[in-house]
């Protein structure tokens, strides 16, 4: 009887949230995956030659700079379906918005991390070195853009005017990634996606860089299927609300 | 470990703003979803 009523009280539970099943599984998932990065990356993994213990930083530095990329160009292609798409489902655009959301989270978690590294690297937080400012860059658009879609208006000129501008922030990635090379910069060149087939890095150093990429892609995963719905259901409130509102004006005229 | 307090700590923070963050979507999500009329949402 308990164990039924436990089911019941689960069913219900899943009902009233973002989660569901596959939901939970991929979050536990997730949270494995990361433990196990965690123990790799700062007891198994070895020291690198050159920068020593400092590169325990880079397993969460590049993984969050791949998530921000993942995620912006996630929202440039949601964003190009529902402009070019017969059917204009909002759909998109609450992908497109959750993406980006999450994208400015981690490339300002980039950021960060980058910037204690640089402190033991360099000797400072901060230069204003081609990467890094271009990077910042790409931070304060998409924080615009997120601006721009809490602007007045109805959710389809929200779609239309975010989309637009999604489009054109998707240019500054190519920038941001090939800043090394166009300009001098103080920002280390890619030590895996070369363009050649000589790594130069430590077998386990490379797979638990590898293995932090899957697990925060997972992660990225779970956390648009949750912000995406929590977007449905603020849109589905707010037009409940706005068909109440006319509803209520309607009844006020009869009067 | 050498610099351990700048490689525990950008692991600490990363954890705390993608802990915090999920969290709050959890929440929000919840809250969300028990204030709305519709019960069948296209995830259940």
């Amino acid at each position: 009887m308990a164990v039924r009523l436990r089911a019941v009280n689960i069913s219900t539970e899943t009902r009233l949230s973002t989660g569901t099943v596959a939901t939970r599984r991929l979050g536990a998932l997730a949270i494995v995956m990361l433990t196990v990065l965690a123990v790799l990356a700062l007891i198994i993994s070895p020291e690198d030659v050159n920068q020593g213990s400092t590169v325990r930083i880079m397993y969460v530095h590049v993984p969050t700079i791949w998530v921000a990329y993942m995620a912006f160009i996630l929202t440039a292609v949601c964003s190009a379906t529902y402009l070019s798409g017969r059917n204009r489902s909002l759909g998109w655009d609450r992908v497109a918005g959750a993406s980006a959301e999450i994208g400015v989270l981690f490339v300002a978690l980039s950021l960060l991390t980058g910037s204690l590294w640089g402190r033991i690297t360099w000797g400072t937080y901060w230069v204003w070195d081609a990467r890094l400012t271009s990077t910042a860059f790409l931070f304060i658009t998409y924080i615009g853009y997120l601006a721009v879609r809490r602007l007045d208006g109805t959710q389809r000129q929200r779609a239309r005017r975010s989309s637009v501008l999604a489009l054109l922030a998707v240019l500054e990635i190519p920038l941001v990634h090939f800043s090394v090379r166009l300009w001098r910069s103080l920002h280390q060149e890619a030590s895996v996606a070369t363009g050649g087939t000589d790594v130069e890095l430590d077998d386990l150093m490379l797979f638990s860089l590898f293995f932090g990429l899957a697990a925060f892609s997972v992660l990225f995963v779970w956390l648009l299927l949750h912000r995406q719905r929590m977007l449905y259901l603020e849109d589905a409130m707010s037009s409940q609300g706005l068909d109440a509102a006319i509803e209520a004006r309607r009844k006020e005229a009869v009067r | 470990m050498e610099h351990a307090s700048f490689i525990i700590g950008s692991w600490v923070v990363t954890a705390l703003a993608v802990g915090v963050y999920a969290g709050w979507i959890i929440k929000r999500g919840r809250d969300l979803a028990r204030r709305s009329s519709d019960k069948d949402f296209p995830w259940t």
